[in-house]
């Protein structure tokens, strides 16, 4: 919750601006009732029309000031609270983005999105409660007490021991509700993820007929969330009747102990009857404390989940190079040994190094490790031992925008977003649309996108559906080879294109980027063959290493690889 | 996102959307009365507890010194009533509860049942994350005013009725004073609520809008980081939060008027009350009005009037204070009702034939289509396709080659031609029995958070641990599977890391291989695979080809060169049809295509 008031210190001056007002209308509309009693019992009574409207006319008054002051005390919370929570979610937004690839996994992405939406959501509305509600029931206890104790402290005190009692109350059910709501969020979580899942693999489900698995999972999730939800409200339902319970019980035992001092003459009735009216707005302030407190409850459980990512400290710290890295080269792998769980180990002994302008291909089955080697080269994780180059220096030692400055890059799996086949390139990059256009025609890409009736400007839909999956993958490496990377690599990013277009596509780019390193990673021989390195993996082990012809001699593997794709290749 | 979805339908009104809500509640309604009796049960007894506490205060008032007995008995009254009335309200708390949570879950039920029947066009052309924002926070929003105000609004009817009652009682004169200004409050509220609902379903509307981009963006997030594009990103993300935080405060900004406003009106009652009764009382004291008139008021009368004009006016206050969360809360349902509003899939036609036993002739006649109307993919398109043949599909990307699957599977229906499956058109068959024919493996893999097992059998339920096991040999998977410290049992998450393309696309295919569906299709079903695997799996694929109807769409030309039937697909019609031999005697399209892998 601490991180809260980070949030709300910048906001101080508008907070207490906004709670004086509220302070100001809050007792404007509780003198009413004194009036309105001081009207009944003083005034009425004189006969005089004029008192009667002059105190008529001093309670419209107060009404007014009442009016005004909630009126602009609430709009000012609702800026307050909408400043407050715009900073809030752009801050977890931006820092989910920068969370490494570890602990994004750590987090999954279901819960990561419940956490910048449903979590915000939390906190936001206890803020702007707080803000509404929680002055008027603070005053009421506050002024209740004070003059209650003016009026008699023995008995005020008797009804002040309760508070104790309350607070350990409240404070134990709040040890119990934030672990409870915590567990809620999670099957936010779990019902976000079936729900995400089905969206996206609905292709799947109608053609297997699975909609009755899917409601039975989804039917899973939705149990256990409202199986949680109304375990916590169980437990938080406590409150206002334990709250009420014990605060009538103070009551009771002022009229108990009030009963012995009005026998020895050290109370009066007056007082007594007095004392009970303010004891009534003093239980009332507390049930809508109560309710605030819930409200508390469910806010701290969301506060912690996103102070958890807001807390999440990078695992790739920028280190000191040692100085020992040979400057001629561009890419150097010294070594390398990495393991993603730290139980077996991913990749072995990796070494390689190429120059600048030099094309590298990676060849191996499924599995082998291949896109590990590009993760690590860009540093989504850190080896576990040896050392990976460019230009010379470790790559733990760039800062992360120098180091992706460098690189343009296709995944296996890349996205594309709802927007148009331009901005798709050009990923809110500074890239002119001439440069764009070069770069569609680079990657073979520029055909099809006029082939649109909009041109460039077609809307692509989310996760590129509207899409086939060759269209999607030149898109993509139209837009790693729009910002002139230093380094380009194509993860198996060719795989749905025609060998032909493929053929064309690796001419266009020696010519587009000839000082550009490329890497390639392929399942076809022909799309790496004339790498000037081709680094063949097994079980995340180079078990070959060299140009085509060398490895046709050496390297079986590859051979048996080249052998079955020869004739076989064919477009698609 | 595309707005096809925008039709000219009737405008959702308050009244539809509150009746509608209504009949969630009341089909609970067992509940709701034992939550209604609850409610005036514990109200009754908190009331009960100051007459008591009276009494008491009267014993101790008693002449002649405090007459404990009678304090005691007292004392111990009211600590029945307020112990009694604690239990109730706890138990009317946990009524609410049970009764809240009922309606929400079957509320959550029924949109994702909703969903999965709504076409694939739904999930192509809305983002996952404002679908998954009706399921959290439009649902949540409906919650917390169930289980919060719902109970709110009912004791203030009991409350307001009751005091209205009493007031009647005392003087009807006075009352006019609330025939003044009630109706004042209920036209201004109606008045404000006009203007504000709008901006509630504004704000509903931007906060899908938020989750829908978060969740996007997110599934991206390596590419983002790869890219260096944080900056960028976090500025949009920026850009749609900063929008809907606007739409946030204007519907707080513009609410916030209402309840002072609402709060002034009645306090403007009471001083009325206040001064009027006054006035009358001092009438009555002087002899202007007689004792026998209506105008007659004594000053306990004046005393009671205030008291129950303050209880009276303290709902109506309350209410409005709770309001805007009603609206919001309404324009929460307004979109849950729309989704289970949406068009489904076109139902099955009541003649619709049952499709048992299946020998897989697939017979496409003058097929045309297009994802729009202005703009068609598909002309005329025909083939036929024998049990146990197979056709290849092949052109350039973007073709239609996949618009053909989407068809055969009717996840989008033809515009014109007819698909005949055994010889009845497709759209005159049972759509669940029509996909039951097919097995299919995408380019694009799914799988979803699970077990690697419970992944593999979701291709055919009743298949036995062995036919898994089986099937995963089959796709050449099984040891990759046996060396994970789980086995089988290793929960895929979300994007595991441990687990590549490839790997993802074998499980999918060890999954094909438990089908037992007469017809195949493959779309690039062996993309991501290395061809060294993907010869290793040939042989289990050509047994799981054998006597079904397949159609490929694949690069290699081992399986293409085999086909019985080669389509050449290009710019949304055939171009060329026939086997590998005929083509390349024909010297098309699909010749040249053929020699350009040589070159």
């Amino acid at each position: 919750m601490k991180w809260i008031f980070t949030y709300l210190k910048p906001l101080l001056l508008r907070i207490t601006v906004g709670i004086t007002v509220k302070i100001v209308g809050t007792v404007a509309e509780l003198i009413i009732p004194f009036l309105l009693s001081y009207i009944l019992e003083n005034v009425i009574d004189t006969n005089d029309i004029n008192r009667i409207l002059l105190f008529g006319a001093l309670m419209a008054v107060f009404a007014i000031i009442a009016c005004l002051g909630n009126i602009i005390a609430n709009r000012m919370a609702a800026k307050t609270t909408m400043i407050f929570s715009t900073r809030m979610r752009k801050d977890l937004f931006s820092k989910t983005l920068y969370l490494s690839a570890r602990s994004t996994d750590r987090f999954t992405i279901p819960s990561l999105e419940s956490r910048i939406t449903s979590d915000t959501y939390n906190v936001q509305n206890f803020i702007g409660m707080m803000q509404r509600m929680g002055i008027r029931a603070p005053i009421l206890l506050l002024g209740g007490t004070i003059i209650t104790l003016a009026m008699d402290k023995k008995l005020a005190l008797v009804m002040i021991a309760t508070l104790p009692l309350i607070f350990i109350v409240v404070y134990g059910i709040s040890r119990m509700g934030v672990p409870l709501y915590s567990t809620v969020q999670q099957s936010v979580d779990g019902m976000v993820r079936v729900v995400r899942e089905d969206a996206q693999g609905i292709r799947v489900i109608k053609a297997l007929s699975k909609v009755d698995y899917e409601n039975d999972r989804y039917e899973q999730a939705n149990l256990a969330l409202k199986r949680n939800e109304t375990k916590a409200g169980i437990i938080m339902g406590v409150v206002n009747p334990i709250m009420t319970l014990l605060m009538n019980m103070g009551i009771v035992a002022v009229i108990g102990v009030s009963a012995y001092f009005v026998s020895t003459n050290q109370s009066s009735v007056t007082t007594v009857i007095a004392f009970m009216q303010y004891f009534t707005l003093i239980s009332m302030a507390m049930m809508s404390l109560s309710r605030m407190f819930v409200m508390y409850t469910k806010c701290a459980a969301s506060a912690k989940r996103i102070s958890q990512v807001m807390g999440q400290v990078s695992e790739l710290e920028e280190i000191a190079d040692d100085g020992k890295g040979d400057k001629s080269l561009h890419i150097s792998f010294e070594d390398v040994t990495f393991s993603y769980l730290g139980k077996s180990n991913n990749l072995k002994n990796i070494s390689f190094s190429l120059k600048k302008g030099e094309t590298l291909g990676i060849i191996g089955t499924t599995g082998s490790g291949k896109s590990t080697i590009l993760r690590l080269l860009m540093r989504f994780y850190d080896v576990d031992s040896g050392v990976i180059r460019i230009n010379g220096k470790d790559v733990r030692s760039y800062n992360r925008e120098e180091l992706t400055a460098m690189f343009g890059v296709v995944f296996q799996n890349d996205f594309l977003y709802a927007d148009s086949i331009e901005e798709n390139i050009r990923f809110g990059r500074d890239i002119s649309s001439e440069d764009i256009v070069s770069a569609a025609k680079t990657a073979q890409a520029h055909n099809f996108i006029t082939s649109f009736s909009e041109g460039y400007t077609h809307s692509v839909s989310t996760g590129g559906t509207n899409l086939s999956g060759g269209q999607r993958q030149r898109l993509l490496i139209s837009r790693a080879i729009a910002g002139r990377p230093q380094i380009l690599i194509l993860d198996d990013s060719s795989s749905a294109l025609d060998y032909k277009t493929d053929a064309n596509l690796r001419q266009a780019l020696s010519q587009a980027l000839p000082q550009s390193t490329v890497i390639t990673v392929a399942q076809r021989v022909s799309s790496v063959k004339n790498c000037d390195l081709i680094l063949v993996i097994e079980d995340g082990r180079i078990i070959g290493c060299g140009k085509h012809k060398e490895l046709m001699e050496k390297c079986s593997q590859y051979k048996e690889i080249s052998d079955s794709q020869m004739g076989g290749a064919f477009l698609d | 996102m595309t707005d096809k979805n925008i039709k000219p339908e009737r405008k959702k009104t308050t009244k539809d959307i509150f009746i509608r809500l209504s009949k969630y509640v009341l089909k609970q309604w067992p509940l709701f009365i034992v939550a209604l009796i609850l409610t005036l049960v514990s109200n009754q007894l908190s009331l009960l507890g100051p007459r008591y506490s009276g009494a008491a205060i009267d014993a101790i008032e008693a002449k002649g010194g405090v007459d404990f007995d009678s304090v005691w008995r007292n004392i111990a009254f009211m600590i029945g009533c307020y112990v009694i009335s604690a239990l109730l309200s706890y138990v009317l708390s946990v009524v609410m509860l049970h009764l809240s949570q009922r309606i929400i879950y079957r509320m959550r039920k029924q949109v994702f049942e909703k969903l999965t029947t709504l076409p694939v066009s739904y999930f192509d052309t809305h983002a996952t994350g404002d679908i998954i924002s009706h399921l959290s926070y439009d649902i949540d929003t409906i919650n917390s005013t169930l289980s919060h105000d719902l109970i709110q609004v009912m004791t203030s009817i009991y409350t307001v009725v009751g005091s209205l009652a009493f007031m009647w009682q005392i003087s009807k004169p006075m009352i006019l004073i609330f025939a003044l200004t009630v109706p004042v409050s209920i036209f201004f509220t109606r008045y404000r609520s006009k203007i504000v609902r709008p901006l509630f379903s504004a704000r509903a509307k931007k906060y899908g809008e938020l989750n829908g981009f978060a969740e996007e963006m997110l599934t991206g997030s390596r590419t983002i980081s790869a890219y260096g594009m944080q900056k960028v990103i976090s500025s949009r993300f920026n850009k749609i939060n900063n929008e809907a935080m606007d739409a946030f405060y204007k519907a707080e900004y513009n609410s916030a008027l209402l309840f002072p406003t609402i709060n002034l009106i009645n306090n403007i009652s009471l001083t009325l009350v206040a001064i009027i009764g006054g006035i009358l009382y001092m009438y009555s004291q002087n002899g202007t009005v007689l004792a026998t008139s209506v105008f007659f008021i004594t000053l306990g009368g004046v005393a009671q009037f205030v008291q129950y004009s303050r209880k009276f006016a303290g709902p109506i206050n309350e209410f409005s204070n709770i309001l805007h969360e009603i609206q919001s809360a309404f324009s929460a349902a307004e979109r849950v009702f729309a989704i289970l509003d949406e068009e489904p899939e076109k139902e099955d036609s009541p003649d619709a034939k049952e499709l048992k036993n299946v020998s897989g002739d697939v017979c496409l006649s003058n097929v045309t289509f297009g994802y729009t109307e202005d703009k068609t993919i598909l002309k005329n398109v025909s083939v036929n396709a024998k049990k146990g043949q197979t056709v290849a599909i092949v052109g350039p990307t973007g073709a239609g080659k996949t618009t053909i699957i989407n068809l055969l599977m009717r996840f989008y229906d033809y515009q014109s031609g007819e698909i005949l499956i055994d010889g009845i058109p497709s759209v005159n068959l049972k759509r669940t029995d029509l996909r039951l024919a097919f097995n299919m493996v995408l380019q694009d893999t799914w799988l979803f958070c699970g077990t690697i097992y419970d992944n593999i059998v979701y291709g055919r339920k009743d298949s036995t641990p062995e036919e898994v096991y089986a099937a995963a040999k089959s796709a050449k998977i099984a040891s990759y599977i046996e060396s994970l410290p789980d086995g089988y049992n290793t929960v895929l998450s979300d994007d595991g890391v441990n687990i590549s393309k490839g790997q993802k696309q074998l499980i999918t295919i060890a999954r094909a291989f438990l089908s037992k569906a007469p017809i195949l299709i493959l779309d690039e079903a062996t993309s991501n695979v290395d061809s060294r695997t993907e010869i290793q799996i040939q042989n289990a694929m050509t047994e799981l080809m054998k006597n079904k109807t397949c159609f490929i769409i694949a690069h290699r030309l081992s399986t293409i060169q085999n086909a019985d039937t080669i389509l050449v697909v290009k710019g949304g019609s055939i171009i060329e049809q026939g086997n590998h031999q005929q083509l390349i005697n024909q010297g098309g399209f699909y010749c040249s295509l053929y020699q350009s892998q040589f070159m």
